[in-house]
């Protein structure tokens, strides 16, 4: 963890559950602007974790998203337990899918989720074994990160 | 432009009122696809056009901070979508409209798309 903490927690998943889908990220991006973190880094944050909670709830049957914020950056794990990808290079290419039609009817799985999260981050990382789980760190610097808007 | 501009322009109805009602829309985007509107989505203060009604709309409406919904050709969305809605303060715009022909009537009004697109 780099510079002094300030804030740490952590929110379940439940896959398929696409009631509660967004509800951690949302409320993620309270805490992140209760903070009085700047509003371009609290809305890349909130867009980089909403694109995780979405997989989790798609592709895996649980996961948790833990935060971890300091006076120097927002770091947030998210981790499943998932069927994991077995090939991340090409998960990372915009417009490669696995969700299915259902997923795609609702408005996702158009395959540009993890380049969007790694967009939105300033490090941004993925580690995945197939039939374990999937598990996706970013990373958002408070000082000296990008600029506010994603690039 | 005004809210209440838009409803005019699109024969629209507010089936839920929520923030401020004078809040001035400054772009709109529109799609289908919740991926597409958080990736391309850049600027804040935005109005969505979607066909899409389910609660993911408002979820993504949330994070991407848009500030109004407008449904298409008179799709209404269920009462947990309106629910969700008024809790996070987006009002909720039904037109008999298509995409295309809304679209179109806030843009040659001046309404600029929220992507940063090459003109």
């Amino acid at each position: 963890m780099s510079g002094k903490k300030v804030r740490e927690g952590s929110f379940h998943l439940v896959g398929g559950d696409f009631t509660k889908a967004g509800v951690a990220s949302s409320e993620l991006k309270s805490i992140l602007s209760g903070l009085g973190i700047d509003m371009k880094l609290v809305r890349r944050a909130a867009i980089a974790t909403f694109e995780a909670e979405m997989n989790v709830i798609i592709h895996a049957t649980a996961g948790m998203m833990h935060y971890a914020v300091s006076d120097e950056q927002i770091r947030v794990v998210i981790d499943d337990m998932g069927p994991g990808i077995p090939d991340i290079d090409l998960a990372m290419q915009e417009g490669y899918s696995t969700a299915p039609d259902w997923v795609r009817e609702m408005g996702w799985g158009a395959g540009i989720g993890l380049p969007n999260m790694k967009k939105n981050s300033d490090e941004f990382k993925v580690d995945s074994v197939v039939g374990e789980g999937t598990t996706v760190e970013i990373i958002i610097k408070i000082k000296e990160g990008k600029a506010g808007e994603p690039g | 432009m005004k809210i209440k501009r838009v409803l005019e322009l699109l024969n629209a109805e507010m089936i839920l009122e929520a923030g401020d009602p004078d809040v001035e829309i400054q772009a709109a985007c529109s799609s289908d696809l919740m991926s597409d509107l958080l990736c391309f989505a850049a600027k804040p203060g935005s109005v969505l056009i979607t066909g899409l009604i389910n609660p993911q709309v408002v979820r993504t409406a949330e994070i991407a901070e848009l500030k109004a919904i407008i449904f298409v050709l008179k799709k209404r969305p269920d009462k947990d979508t309106i629910a969700l809605a008024k809790a996070k303060g987006i009002p909720l715009i039904v037109t008999p409209l298509s995409r295309f022909t809304s679209c179109g009537r806030l843009y040659v009004e001046g309404l600029e798309s929220c992507t940063e697109e090459a003109k």
